[in-house]
């Protein structure tokens, strides 16, 4: 999902680099503060094991192999603003290290995998472990944000490349959202299984680095939702608003809805009572949201496949 | 796997290219990106004149061309994957000419530069310009461990693959998420003791 250099024209990239610069400096400014000196070291450390873990292939089906990306579970693992920090170190070094993602791009990059991946995912995390208290909400709650923040990174890296005119906003939604909802579901997955073994290893490490006080954790996501939400109604809003009139476009030049075009030339506000098209639109909302719940339903059977209820805070007696 | 990532850095070798500062390589690079980003599509002018200093740069630093080939064709595929979406689009089948132009063209700047200049006179550079010094240290100390983990994860995975003699799938996932928390354990006790190393010799 690393948007390479030419694909986002200037004012996204300067738009994502002004986004990606206020996550970031905030992030650095919470870590500062809220890490203790002893930990600093493990920022590092923690950008080189998500590299180092992107090595281990998974086997899928057939030959093909898929590996960790990581935001989620180190967001879980360090908490979100240390997680900024881990994914914005590691975009960095694969930009100017492996040439893998643009340097104008890197703002697009960090916005997308940062602060929408990794900070909204852990805001995610974060709702199913209230919900669902324990091992097993914690386990669900990685597996579910895991999944949510691949597809919702590529979503706006879709809507960033839709903006900058490079590809359609239809056919880029479609293709990174259909794309990503599955490569989410391997993402969920190995980190929940990561997450679980770290938590079976060392019960310890598997909370929060930082570990502030439960309220302060929420007030430290204020300032992510606020960038991300500015974000989304940069890059995605303007698209998905006007999607029916695309749609209606689209039916204009295949010829095969005159009538209703002639309709809406006469009355424009009837555009949006075309049934054909509001059930399109409506039909692509019901699709995501049964999606979202079938991954969050797979979520909770994973978790509690994995975690028997006797065994928490217990010693690990599976083989 | 292991080779793959690290043929992706040729080794360093000397060439009137490396010896210039990098301050100075780092600036054409950045000023060849922005002008071709914000080029307009009809500046075929521009994309010539950089294609042509870039393929100059590339002899005079002399690294092989052929490392230079893999490398651009092992970042194509999503560039590849984009021209085709647009090539099913009949409004847009011009444009992705250009953005396979353009990204060529930066993505060949950055791998000259990445190879002519050591990392760390990267970070040089990036702390001269006032980025935090939290980042700074973040960023040395994974560059510096990247490949000390990446081996170690190697190492692990033959470990494993050749204790573990099962080929069901679950299994497998199960073994492999525990080689890889593992690995994030043996990361964090190795932050503790280079935490300790960096108090030893006066970091404050």
């Amino acid at each position: 999902m690393h948007i390479p250099d030419g694909f986002i024209d200037g004012k996204t990239a300067g738009v994502t680099a002004l986004l990606a610069v206020a996550g970031a400096g905030l992030a650095l400014r919470q870590t500062r503060r809220r890490l203790a000196p002893r930990r600093v070291p493990l920022l590092g450390l923690a950008a080189a094991f998500l590299f180092a873990a992107q090595m281990v292939n998974f086997p899928v089906a057939g030959g093909t192999s898929g590996h960790l990306v990581g935001g989620v579970l180190v967001a879980a693992l360090l908490g979100p603003s240390a997680a900024i920090v881990v994914l914005t170190t590691v975009l960095i070094v694969q930009c100017f290290l492996f040439a893998d993602g643009g340097v104008l791009a890197l703002g697009a990059n960090v916005f997308n995998m940062a602060i929408i991946g990794a900070a909204g995912g852990y805001a995610i995390y974060r709702l199913v472990c209230r919900w669902l208290p324990g091992t097993r909400g914690q386990v669900a709650g990685v597996a579910f944000a895991g999944w949510c923040s691949t597809v919702l990174a590529s979503i706006c890296c879709a809507g960033e490349l839709a903006w900058s005119g490079t590809v359609a906003w239809p056919a880029g939604f479609t293709a990174m959202a259909g794309v990503h909802m599955v490569i989410g579901i391997g993402e969920g997955l190995i980190s929940a299984l990561v997450f679980l073994a770290i938590r079976r290893m060392r019960p310890d490490l598997a909370g929060e680095i930082s570990r502030p006080a439960p309220p302060r954790q929420w007030s430290e996501l204020v300032g992510y939702g606020l960038l991300a939400a500015l974000g989304i109604a940069i890059f995605i809003a303007p698209f998905a608003c006007p999607w029916p009139d695309g749609l209606e476009s689209v039916a204009a030049r295949l010829g095969f809805d005159q009538k209703a075009v002639h309709q809406i030339v006469r009355t424009p506000a009837s555009g949006y009572q075309v049934p054909g098209v509001r059930w399109a639109a409506g039909a692509t909302a019901v699709a995501g949201a049964a999606g979202t719940l079938v991954v969050f339903g797979l979520a909770l059977l994973l978790a509690r496949s994995l975690v028997r209820e006797p065994e928490e805070d217990s010693h690990p007696s599976r083989p | 796997m292991i080779d793959d990532w690290v043929g992706h850095l040729h080794s360093r070798r000397d060439s009137p290219v490396s010896r210039l500062p990098a301050v100075f390589k780092l600036g054409v690079g950045l000023i060849i990106i922005v002008g071709t980003v914000l080029a307009p599509p009809r500046a075929v002018g521009w994309y010539v004149g950089a294609a042509m200093f870039l393929l100059i740069t590339a002899v005079l630093s002399r690294i092989p061309p052929l490392f230079l080939l893999r490398r651009l064709a092992w970042l194509s595929p999503l560039i590849l994957g984009v021209a085709l979406v647009n090539a099913l689009q009949p409004a847009a089948r011009g444009s992705w000419m250009t953005v396979a132009a353009k990204s060529t063209i930066c993505l060949l700047t950055i791998i000259l530069v990445s190879n002519t200049t050591p990392f760390s006179r990267i970070l040089r550079v990036l702390k001269a310009v006032r980025v935090p010094g939290l980042l700074i240290t973040t960023l040395a100390l994974m560059h510096r461990y990247l490949f000390v983990l990446v081996e170690e994860a190697e190492r692990m995975r033959r470990a494993r693959a050749s204790r573990t003699f099962t080929h069901q799938r679950g299994a497998r996932w199960q073994t492999l998420s525990t080689v890889v928390g593992q690995l994030f354990l043996r990361a964090s006790e190795r932050a503790e003791r280079i935490y300790d190393a960096m108090c030893a010799r006066g970091w404050k």
